[in-house]
């Protein structure tokens, strides 16, 4: 018997907790001296207020997806990776290559051989950590982190050389061919009368990230391969009695996580930039493992999850601007404390909801 | 032995404990119903049941682990509240647990006065309880190298110390909990001495077992346990096994299984000097040959970690090894590319593991998803080469879950929630079902209630009907005996002698166990 039902599990318990992240967050603004009613109310507003806005939050939403799921999928093989941040700056590189390659005619012909090409530089940049994982047992926590710095370092290094636009001040690439353009929510919605934003970066991409999260889900619950994905995640002593190779599965979870991770590049680099920037993955990678923590590493739990996460991102961007006496630094509190809440938090509030579960099952027997 | 002393004292003195309607639900699981139990100072009582029937509960509410729902509890005719284990301990309660509760590292010492230091120096609390180890000693053969690291004592030496361990807290009312799960026979009887001892001393015994051969053997009286309630409540000498074991299973119980006599063929397994070496460079299989033949159950007895495990895991494919195993005349691959589960299954091996909540069964995942486990390749259980057929899979799990009697026979419970004997059977069912050539059997009824026990041997001598080999590991010596076509015992990695089970005892097993030659070599 479980313990209470799977809709306690994956929706109510993480608006408790976000509910509680908000009230110490309110604390948190009083304590400063603001009026934590019209903070909260700027941050919706700000996520939600306009087509323009939702079209943000969107955006930032399908990069946390991306980095969400590939969290989650290696999390389904016993494996923490922390490093996709690295994995979807490394991508960025593979997709500018596949673009800057070609004069592509038309973006439909141009996004597979991207999403090719920033999927495997991901997945290049999640297998060397994994291979030493699976072969030298060296932690795949700690290799991850490395493999970010080592990252970010390749990312100056490239945009300084090889990939510089000879004609920008910064470390950019040239701009990509325009045939390369993906559509914007605004493009997608006009031919069928609909109004929304013109210049909100939510692309094609969106659409891209909620297909990438069936395909997680059809991968672990429907597949031979995510059997023995999760089968090792559970157990691997049992897997090793099963005969699953734990270095295939090693490998093979962290590539697809990798490659996942890398579709963050579609997003921002091909969808948003439409040339490769140095910093362009701004965090996402580790918001991706509290977008995973929060969905419970399961696809439909990571799209609401990114949602809010999104609109959190979107929302403190207005609260900055619209509300000069609460700094950048305290936005960071706010969404700090609600990562803290729905991530780390959780069992404080799961031990007593499941208590009350129990105790209405007693009830009613 | 003081039987009559023991009437008389009974007359007199209020009884040592005295429960009175405790009851204790875990959600809608009722594990204590309205138990009522009375337990005469200066005897041993047996309380026997089923897994899951309750008796760990019981215990754990009066050692204070869990707060009874309702009922009281009289120790020596005072009622007592046990809110934790501290209050136990003040009431005279002592409890040595199936796994034992010391630091390794400790001497024995040191593990004896353990939270019980008198002041912030050590000495003085070592000297008292040296001087109290010598007085036990002399008295129980309860002795003990009172310097040795725990590490370094044998299990059944551990288990002494949780005993002194209890008695330094002055315990007069001592519970064991399944204290010979991992003895020895002759660590066993040791053990009942001492407890013959202390009884004679005016000490109380709760022992919790599951094998009737204990309780008959040593207890005064004995406590049947049913699905939470006390079913019956006898003096020992006035039942039998058979009653006990009715008594708790609910119906008639075959508790020797009957079966023809073996007519072995080919030979199916052949080991010719194994050795295995483990992660830590420990050598734990020394050279070990053996042989399988067709219809017949070749059992290894042997009290565990003395190499069976790592036979079972090399025979399973997930341990390398040296030496050479062939399989129906073919030699296999022990070290390489082929030396994995996959490739063994394909070899027509099926393995029911030692442990079946860290191998056999991911515990999480629901019985259909178990019941393929390690056969998740077949075809049949695939629609193409990317989709596993989870419609098929169901609907095949759940005639097989028919076919093995497994309660409930809900495909889509996880297996977590089966009790440990339907947990086995899903484990069996898969395995069997496979029709292998070879079946690898560990320990089939570890923690498996009567009921099932029966089931399962009869599953596995119906197979040895059919003409497979059947290699079982069993630390249960009855187990042994009476499946086992041949028997060999192992001890420190090596066979230290086969027997014919028609010729053989306990006894004799249990000295070769212990690693002493005995002279009943020609099998």
């Amino acid at each position: 018997m479980d313990k209470m039902p799977k809709w306690a599990d994956v929706v109510l318990i993480p608006l408790i907790s976000l509910c509680l992240a908000l009230i110490v967050s309110g604390f948190v603004v009083l304590a400063i001296g603001e009026d934590p009613i019209r903070a909260i109310s700027i941050m919706v507003n700000g996520a939600l207020s306009s087509t323009n806005k939702i079209g943000y939050t969107l955006y930032y939403a399908t990069n946390y997806m991306f980095t969400g799921l590939a969290v989650a999928v290696a999390f389904h093989a016993r494996m923490f990776n922390i490093g996709g941040e690295g994995q979807a700056a490394i991508s960025g590189v593979g997709v500018a290559v596949v673009l800057l390659a070609f004069d592509w005619p038309h973006w439909t012909i141009a996004l597979p051989f991207a999403i090719l090409g920033g999927g495997l530089f991901g997945a290049i940049w999640a297998a060397i950590p994994a291979y030493l994982q699976a072969r030298r047992d060296s932690h795949i926590v700690i290799t991850t982190i490395m493999f970010n710095y080592i990252a970010a370092a390749m990312m100056g290094f490239l945009l300084n050389g090889i990939l510089k636009n000879p004609n920008s001040q910064v470390a950019e690439s040239v701009n990509f061919p325009a045939g390369a353009h993906l559509p914007t929510i605004h493009e997608m919605l006009a031919p069928l009368g609909i109004g929304f934003s013109k210049s909100a970066p939510a692309n094609v991409s969106f659409l891209l990230a909620l297909f990438c999260a069936w395909l997680v889900w059809f991968l672990l619950w429907r597949t031979r391969l995510g059997y023995a994905i999760r089968a090792f995640g559970h157990s691997p002593h049992a897997a090793s009695y099963a005969g699953i190779s734990a270095f295939k599965i090693t490998m093979i979870a962290m590539i697809i996580s990798g490659a996942l991770a890398g579709m963050l590049s579609i997003n921002v680099v091909m969808g948003e930039q439409e040339r490769l920037i140095q910093f362009f993955v701004e965090g996402a990678g580790f918001v991706g493992i509290a977008v995973a923590l929060m969905g419970r590493n399961h696809p439909i739990g990571i799209i609401l999850a990114a949602l809010l996460f999104g609109m959190l991102a979107q929302g403190g961007f207005e609260l900055q601007f619209e509300y000069p006496e609460i700094s950048k630094e305290m936005v960071l509190v706010i969404q700090g404390t609600i990562i803290l809440f729905t991530g780390a938090l959780d069992y404080m509030v799961r031990k007593p909801v499941e208590k009350i579960f129990a105790r209405l099952r007693e009830g009613q027997s | 032995m003081a039987n009559e002393n023991l009437q008389e004292r009974q007359e007199t003195v209020a009884p040592a404990i005295e429960l009175v309607g405790i009851s204790k639900a875990f959600g809608p699981v009722q594990a204590n119903k309205d138990i009522s139990l009375s337990v005469a100072r200066g005897s041993i009582h047996g309380i026997v049941g089923e897994n899951g029937a309750g008796k760990s509960t019981l215990m754990s509410i009066l050692y204070g682990f869990y707060k009874a729902d309702a009922g009281e509890v009289f120790i020596g005719g005072v009622k007592t509240r046990i809110p934790d284990s501290s209050a136990a301990i003040a009431a005279g309660i002592g409890m040595v647990h199936q796994h034992f509760k010391l630091v390794e590292n400790f001497t024995v010492l040191e593990n004896v006065i353990l939270g019980m230091e008198d002041g912030g120096l050590l000495k003085p609390s070592l000297a008292k309880a040296r001087k109290l180890l010598k007085e036990l000693s002399d008295e129980y053969e309860l002795s003990v190298d009172p310097d040795a690291l725990v590490e370094n004592l044998s299990v059944g030496h551990q288990q002494r110390v949780e005993i002194l361990k209890a008695l330094y807290r002055q315990a007069d009312i001592l519970i064991l909990d399944e204290p010979t799960g991992v003895l020895t026979p002759a660590e066993a009887d040791h053990l009942f001495r001492i407890l013959v001892g202390l009884r004679d001393q005016g000490k109380t015994i709760i022992l919790i077992t599951h094998k009737l051969r204990e309780i008959m053997e040593v207890t005064d009286t004995v406590s049947v346990m049913r699905r939470g309630e006390m079913t019956a409540t006898v003096k020992t000498k006035d039942t039998s096994p058979e009653q006990l074991a009715e008594l708790m299973v609910g119906r008639k119980v075959l508790l020797q299984i009957d079966k023809k006599p073996a007519t072995p063929g080919a030979p199916i397994l052949e080991i010719e000097n194994l050795q295995v070496v483990d992660d830590k460079g420990v050598e734990r299989v020394k050279g070990v040959s053996l042989e399988v033949r067709a219809g017949e159950i070749l059992g290894i007895a042997g009290v565990s970690g003395n190499g069976q495990t790592e036979l079972l895991e090399v025979l399973g494919g997930y341990q390398k090894a040296t030496g050479i195993i062939r399989v129906n005349g073919e030699e296999i691959d022990l070290t390489g590319k082929y030396s994995d589960g996959q490739s063994r299954r394909h070899r027509g091996i099926a393995h029911v593991p030692e442990d079946r909540q860290s191998e056999g069964l991911i515990m999480d995942f629901m019985a259909w998803e178990n019941a393929i486990f390690g056969y998740h390749n077949e075809p049949a259980y695939n629609k193409n080469a990317l989709m596993m057929d989870n419609l098929a899979i169901r609907a095949e799990t759940e005639a097989k879950m028919e076919r093995f009697d497994v309660r409930p026979p809900n495909p889509k419970l996880e297996a977590k929630n089966f009790s440990g004997g339907n947990q086995q059977k899903i484990v069996l069912a898969r395995e069997i079902e496979r029709n292998p050539d070879l079946l690898l059997v560990g320990q089939p009824t570890r923690g498996v209630d009567i009921g099932a026990i029966e089931f399962i041997h009869q599953q596995i001598v119906e197979l040895r009907d059919q003409g497979k080999a059947i290699l079982l590991v069993s630390v249960e010596l009855e187990e042994i005996l009476s499946l086992s076509d041949r028997i060999i015992v192992m001890f420190d990695g090596h066979i230290m002698g086969e027997r014919d089970p028609a010729n053989t005892d306990e006894k004799e097993l249990g000295m070769l166990m212990a690693g002493m030659e005995t002279d009943g070599g020609a099998a």
